[in-house]
C-alpha cells in the first residue's frame, strides 16, 4: 500500500462500527447491542465526520487531478486505487455530514431491530463513499452495486406497508442498468488494456497515441453507462422507482436515497460519460436536454398532483436531477459548476424535507396530505423551519436552490435556448407544487381531531433541522465554498471533452 | 506397464477406491452401527485425496497412467493441471457434504454405513471421468458417478418422493448415457480410435460432428444444462436434502470440468463447430434457471434451477474457447460450487421438529431465530447470484470478460437479463429470511454445517473478494497446463 491512507480509513470506518455492532450483536444478544448501538454508531460516523473533514483539510483545491491517492496491487489489471478531486471530497463531505443526522434521526424512529439497522446503515455509508474515491473502474462498480444490498435491506426490512414492492422495484431497475454499464466496462478494460480511471479519462492510448475509443464504440459504450446512470439519478423515463422507494424507506433510508444515491448517477456522468466519451456526449446532447426538460416539468406537474407527501418531494426530486443533467450536458463552466452544486444543494434541501416528513410520520404515522392542516398553531417552530426548506426547494434566492437553478439554466441556455426555457418552466412549477404541499399542511383551520394534541419538533429534531438550515442559508449566501472546490475539476471535465 | 507406477500416479483415485472397498468390508461387518465412523473416515479419505491431488498439481506436471503401446499409446488416464484443480476441488466439496450430513441423516433415518461409500464412489467416479484421457476411460467413470447418484437419489427407500427421484433419474441418465455411448462410437468411426490424441489429429468430417453432438448432449445432461435439464427439478426435490447438497457441488464442478476438459482437448481442433452449440446451450440454461424459478415455491426447485442458471454462465467460459475461457471456468465453479455448499447445505440441513424444511416460507423470520445462519446465507446468496462485493461476482467478471474477448457479446447481454431475473427469486429468499416475521421455532443447528457456512461464507466475503488474485493465479496455471 503506498501514499495516503485517509480516504481509505474514511471509506472504511464506518464498517468498524458496524464490525463492532455485530460482534456486539453475537456476544451479548439483541437487547444489548441495540442499546449500545446508538452510540456506537453516532460515534462511528461522527468519527468517519472527522476524518473527511481531515482529509479536505490536507487536499489542495488548486493543483489539477486526484490527491491524496492510496494505491495497492489486487488483481489482474485492476488495482485498489482511492484518490479524489474536487468533486469527489465535496460529495464525500455531503456523505459523511449527513450521516451523523440521520443516525441520530433513526434512534428515536426506528423501534424494531435497532442494532441491525445500524449495522446495514454504516455498511451503506462505507460503500457510498467508496464510490466517490474510487479510482479504479472495477472498484467503483464494487462499491456501486454493492450499496444495493444495504439500502434493499433498510427499504425491506424496515419500510412502509407496500416495501416488498418498491424493495424489488428498487433493486432490478439499478440492477439491469447497472449490468449493462459492467458489460460496457469490461470491453473497455480488454481493449485498453487497464482499469485505471485516469488513464482512461484521457482517452489516448500511451503507446500509439490513438483515440482508444473510436466514435462509433463510444456510442455504444455511453450508451451502456447512461442506462446505469439514468436509472440511478433517476431520469425519465426511468424515474418511476424512485418514487415507491421513497415512499417505503423509513425516513433516514430517504435522506440518503435522495441526498448521496442520486448522486451516484451525476457523479457518474461527470465522472466517466463526459471525459471518456466525449464525441459520443456531444452526439447525445440533444436527447439529454430533450429528457431533462422532459423530467423537469413532467416530474414538477405529477409532483402537483400527489396525495403523499413523501411522493411529492420524491418527484420533485426527479426535477431538480433535470437541472443537473441540464447542467453537466450543456458543456460550459456555468452548467457544470451549477450541477455540482446543484447536486449537494439538493442533498441538502431533499434530506431536510425528507426529514420534515419525517417529524410529523413520527408523530401521526401517515403521510396523507389531507389529513393534515393548520400546523402551524401547534407547531410553529416547524412551521418556519418547513417553510424554510420549502422556499429553497423552490429556489428562493439566498438559499441554495436558488444558485443551483440559476446556474444550471445560464448553462443550459448558452447552449440551448429552448431547452434553458422548458426549465424555468420547471421553477414556475416547483413554487406551485411547493407552496400548494406548504399551504394544505401547515396554514388554514386545524380541523382534524387526531391533530389537536401534536406537539412542536424536539431538541434533537431542531437541531438536525437546524444545522441543515444553517447549510442550506450558508450555501446560498457563500456558494463560492462549493465553487472554490470544485472549479479546477469543472475544468479538467471540460478540458477532457475539449471545450 | 508398470502397475506399481500407475497406482501412485492415480494415487487421489487409489485412496479413493482403496477406502471404498475396505469400507464395505467393514460396513459387512459392523452394519449400520459404525456408519458415523464410516462417514467420517470418508470425508477425511476425501480431504486426503484432495490434498493429494493438490499436491500433484502444484508439481506442475501432467500425469500420464496406463499406457499400452497398442491399444492406448497416450495413456487411459491423464491427469492434466485443469483436471487436476478441477479433482482437488470436487474431492474437497465432497468431503465436506459428507462432513456437514450427520444430523440431517439421523433425521431423514438414513444413517446407514452405504451412504458415506456411495458418495465415496460417486467422487471416485467424479475423479476418473475428470482424468480421462480415452472415451471409454471417460464413460466407465460417468457410469461410476451415476450409478452411485441414482442409488443415492433413492436412499430414503421409504419415501415415495425419493424413489420416484431416484428412478427419474435412472430412466433419464440411462438414455443420456446411451447418447453419450452412440456419439462415442461415432467419433470412434470416423476418427479412427477413442484416445484424446487421435480424435484431436482427425480430420473433420460429418460423422465426426454428429458424434460430437451426441457427446455433447450426453454431458449437457450430467452437467443438467438445459434443454437436458428437466431432470434436475425433480430430482432435487425428491432426494434426500443432504444427497441434493452433494450433488450440487462436487458432481456439479466435475461435470462442467470434464465438458470443458472433452471440448478443448479432444475437440479442440473443431472449436468452430461446437462453440455455437455451446453458446446456444449456454444461453438456453442461464434463461431457462432464471424464468424457471420464479414461479416456485420449493426451496429444493428453486435451488435445482439456479444451479441450471449458473452452469449456463459457467458454459459461456467454455464457449470462449480454451485460451480465454479456460481459467474463467474453473473461477466460476470453483467460486459457485463453495458458496453453494454454504447456502444448499445450509438451508437444507435447518429442520423444524426433526423434519428438513421444503418452502420458501419455513424461512420466514430467519434473522430472528438463528441470525448468524441468515447473515451467512445472505452473504451466500449475493455471492452466488453474483453481486459484488461477494467474491461470486469475480466468477461473473471472469466468465463476462472471457466471453466479450472472444466475441460474444450477445451471450453476455443475455447472461445480464438472466442475472436481473434470477434476482427475483434470490431476493425472495432473502425478503422471507429477513422480512417476514418468523414462524415455529427450528431446531437446533448441527455444528457441522454452522462450521461449514460460517467457513464458506468467510470465503466469499472478504476473503476471495480481497486475495482472488490467489485464486485467478492457480487456475491461470491450471488452463496454463
Amino acid at each position: 500500500m503506498t501514499g495516503s491512507m485517509i480516504l481509505t480509513l474514511t471509506t472504511f470506518l464506518p464498517t468498524v462500527g458496524a464490525l463492532l455492532i455485530i460482534a456486539l450483536r453475537v456476544v451479548g444478544g439483541a437487547s444489548m447491542a441495540s442499546s449500545a448501538s446508538k452510540s456506537i454508531s453516532l460515534l462511528t460516523s461522527l468519527a468517519t465526520l472527522v476524518v473527511s473533514l481531515v482529509a479536505l483539510s490536507q487536499f489542495d483545491a488548486s493543483k489539477v487531478g486526484y490527491q491524496l491517492v492510496d494505491s495497492a496491487p489486487w488483481f489482474g489489471g485492476s488495482s485498489y486505487k482511492m484518490g479524489v478531486d474536487g468533486l469527489a471530497i465535496s460529495l464525500v463531505i455531503l456523505t459523511t455530514a449527513l450521516m451523523p443526522l440521520c443516525i441520530l434521526q433513526s434512534m428515536k424512529s426506528i423501534e424494531d431491530r435497532l442494532a441491525e439497522y445500524m449495522i446495514a446503515f454504516l455498511l451503506l455509508e462505507t460503500l457510498m463513499i467508496g464510490v466517490f474515491c474510487a479510482m479504479d473502474l472495477i472498484l467503483f462498480y464494487v462499491f456501486f452495486e454493492g450499496g444495493l444490498i444495504p439500502m434493499f435491506l433498510i427499504i425491506g426490512v424496515w419500510g412502509g406497508k407496500n416495501k416488498l414492492y418498491a424493495a424489488f422495484k428498487f433493486f432490478l431497475y439499478t440492477l439491469l442498468g447497472s449490468l449493462l454499464l459492467l458489460a460496457a466496462l469490461i470491453y473497455m478494460s480488454i481493449v485498453a488494456g487497464t482499469t485505471d480511471i485516469p488513464t482512461l479519462q484521457e482517452g489516448i492510448n500511451p503507446q500509439t497515441g490513438a483515440l482508444l475509443f473510436p466514435p462509433e464504440v463510444q456510442t455504444w459504450l455511453w450508451l451502456a453507462f447512461f442506462a446505469s446512470f439514468a436509472v440511478k439519478l433517476p431520469m425519465f423515463p426511468v424515474h418511476t422507482w424512485l418514487p415507491d422507494a421513497h415512499v417505503e424507506a423509513p425516513t433516514a433510508g430517504s435522506v440518503v436515497l435522495a441526498a448521496v444515491l442520486l448522486k451516484m448517477g451525476g457523479y457518474g456522468f461527470l465522472r466517466f460519460s463526459l471525459p471518456m466519451f466525449p464525441e459520443a456526449s456531444q452526439l447525445f446532447q440533444p436527447l439529454m436536454f430533450a429528457l431533462s426538460v422532459i423530467a423537469i416539468v413532467y416530474a414538477s406537474l405529477v409532483a402537483f398532483r400527489q396525495t403523499d407527501i413523501k411522493k411529492l418531494v420524491a418527484y420533485s426530486s426527479v426535477a431538480h436531477m433535470g437541472f443537473v443533467t441540464l447542467g453537466i450536458f450543456s458543456f460550459n463552466e456555468a452548467g457544470i459548476q451549477g450541477a455540482i452544486f446543484q447536486m449537494i444543494s439538493h442533498g441538502v434541501i431533499s434530506g431536510a424535507l425528507f426529514f420534515c416528513v419525517g417529524v410529523i410520520y413520527d408523530r401521526m404515522h401517515t403521510r396523507e396530505i389531507a389529513f393534515y392542516g393548520g400546523l402551524v398553531h401547534r407547531m410553529p417552530v416547524y412551521a418556519a423551519l418547513f417553510m424554510l426548506f420549502s422556499m429553497a426547494n423552490v429556489g428562493l434566492p439566498g438559499t441554495s436552490g436558488f444558485v443551483g437553478e440559476i446556474l444550471t439554466m445560464v448553462g443550459g441556455f448558452q447552449a440551448s435556448t429552448w431547452a434553458a426555457a422548458g426549465a424555468a418552466l420547471g421553477v414556475i412549477f416547483s413554487a406551485v407544487y411547493m407552496l400548494t404541499l406548504y399551504r394544505r399542511t401547515v396554514f388554514g383551520e386545524m380541523t382534524n381531531e387526531k391533530l389537536f394534541d401534536i406537539k412542536d419538533v424536539t431538541a434533537q429534531e431542531f437541531f438536525i433541522l437546524g444545522l441543515l438550515a444553517i447549510a442550506a442559508l450558508g450555501l446560498g449566501v457563500f456558494p463560492s465554498i462549493v465553487f472554490d472546490l470544485t472549479k479546477t475539476s469543472s475544468m479538467e471535465v471540460l478540458r477532457m471533452i475539449g471545450q | 506397464m508398470d502397475f506399481l507406477a500407475d497406482i501412485t500416479n492415480t494415487l487421489p483415485e487409489t485412496i479413493l477406491v482403496g477406502f471404498g472397498l475396505i469400507g464395505l468390508l467393514l460396513g459387512a461387518i459392523g452394519g449400520d452401527r459404525i456408519s458415523g465412523l464410516l462417514r467420517l473416515a470418508a470425508a477425511t479419505a476425501l480431504a486426503v485425496a484432495s490434498a493429494v491431488a493438490f499436491m500433484q498439481f502444484s508439481r506442475g506436471e501432467a500425469i500420464t497412467a496406463f499406457v499400452s503401446a497398442d491399444l492406448a499409446p497416450d495413456g487411459l488416464y491423464k491427469a492434466t493441471l485443469f483436471t487436476l484443480f478441477a479433482k482437488s476441488v470436487t474431492y474437497a466439496l465432497a468431503a465436506f457434504a459428507l462432513f456437514m450430513s450427520g444430523g440431517a441423516l439421523k433425521s431423514a433415518q438414513m444413517e446407514r454405513y452405504e451412504y458415506p461409500l456411495l458418495v465415496t464412489f460417486g467422487s471416485f467416479g467424479a475423479g476418473m471421468m475428470l482424468s480421462a484421457n480415452d472415451l471409454m476411460t471417460l464413460y466407465v467413470g460417468i457410469e461410476t458417478l451415476s450409478l452411485s447418484s441414482y442409488v443415492l437419489a433413492a436412499f430414503r427407500r421409504d419415501s415415495i418422493k425419493s424413489a420416484e427421484a431416484g428412478l427419474k433419474y435412472f430412466v433419464l441418465g440411462a438414455l443420456a448415457s446411451g447418447l453419450l455411448l452412440y456419439g462415442s462410437a461415432l467419433v470412434y468411426g470416423f476418427s479412427g480410435g477413442t484416445g484424446y490424441a487421435t480424435i484431436a489429429a482427425s480430420s473433420s468430417s460429418v460423422g465426426l460432428i454428429v458424434g460430437l453432438v451426441f457427446v455433447i448432449c450426453g454431458l449437457a445432461f450430467k452437467a443438467s444444462a438445459a434443454p437436458f435439464h428437466i431432470w434436475t427439478p425433480d430430482v432435487y426435490e425428491g432426494a434426500p436434502s443432504p444427497v441434493v447438497a452433494f450433488f450440487s457441488t462436487a458432481p456439479k464442478i466435475a461435470a462442467v470440468g470434464l465438458l470443458a476438459h472433452v471440448l478443448f482437448t479432444a475437440f479442440g481442433p473443431h472449436f468452430k463447430s461446437w462453440q455455437q452449440i455451446i453458446a446456444i446451450i449456454s444461453a438456453a440454461s442461464m434463461l431457462i434457471g432464471a424464468f424457471g424459478a420464479l414461479m416456485q415455491n420449493s426451496i429444493k426447485r428453486i435451488l435445482a434451477y439456479s444451479s441450471i442458471s449458473n452452469v449456463g454462465f459457467a458454459l459461456i467460459g467454455i464457449a470462449a474457447g480454451a485460451e480465454t475461457g479456460a481459467a474463467a471456468v474453473l473461477v466460476y465453479m470453483t467460486l459457485y460450487v463453495i458458496a453453494t455448499l454454504g447456502m444448499f447445505g445450509g438451508v437444507l440441513a435447518l429442520r423444524r421438529g426433526g423434519k428438513a424444511i421444503d418452502q420458501i416460507s419455513d424461512l420466514n423470520g430467519l434473522v430472528k431465530s438463528k441470525p448468524g445462519m441468515a447473515l451467512g446465507l445472505l452473504v451466500l446468496i449475493f455471492s452466488v447470484a453474483g453481486i459484488p462485493p461477494a467474491a461470486g461476482f469475480w466468477g461473473k467478471l471472469q466468465v463476462f470478460t472471457a466471453g466479450i474477448e472472444s466475441g460474444l457479446l450477445w451471450l453476455v447481454l443475455v447472461g445480464c437479463l438472466a442475472s436481473v431475473v434470477s434476482l427475483g427469486y434470490y431476493l425472495r429468499l432473502v425478503w422471507a429470511m429477513f422480512m417476514k416475521p418468523a414462524g415455529e421455532p427450528l431446531d437446533k443447528t448441527d455444528i457441522s454445517v454452522g462450521a461449514t457456512v460460517a467457513i464458506s461464507t468467510l470465503l466469499m466475503f472478504p476473503v476471495l473478494t480481497i486475495v482472488i488474485q490467489f485464486l485467478l493465479d492457480l487456475a491461470a496455471r491450471a488452463a496454463g497446463g
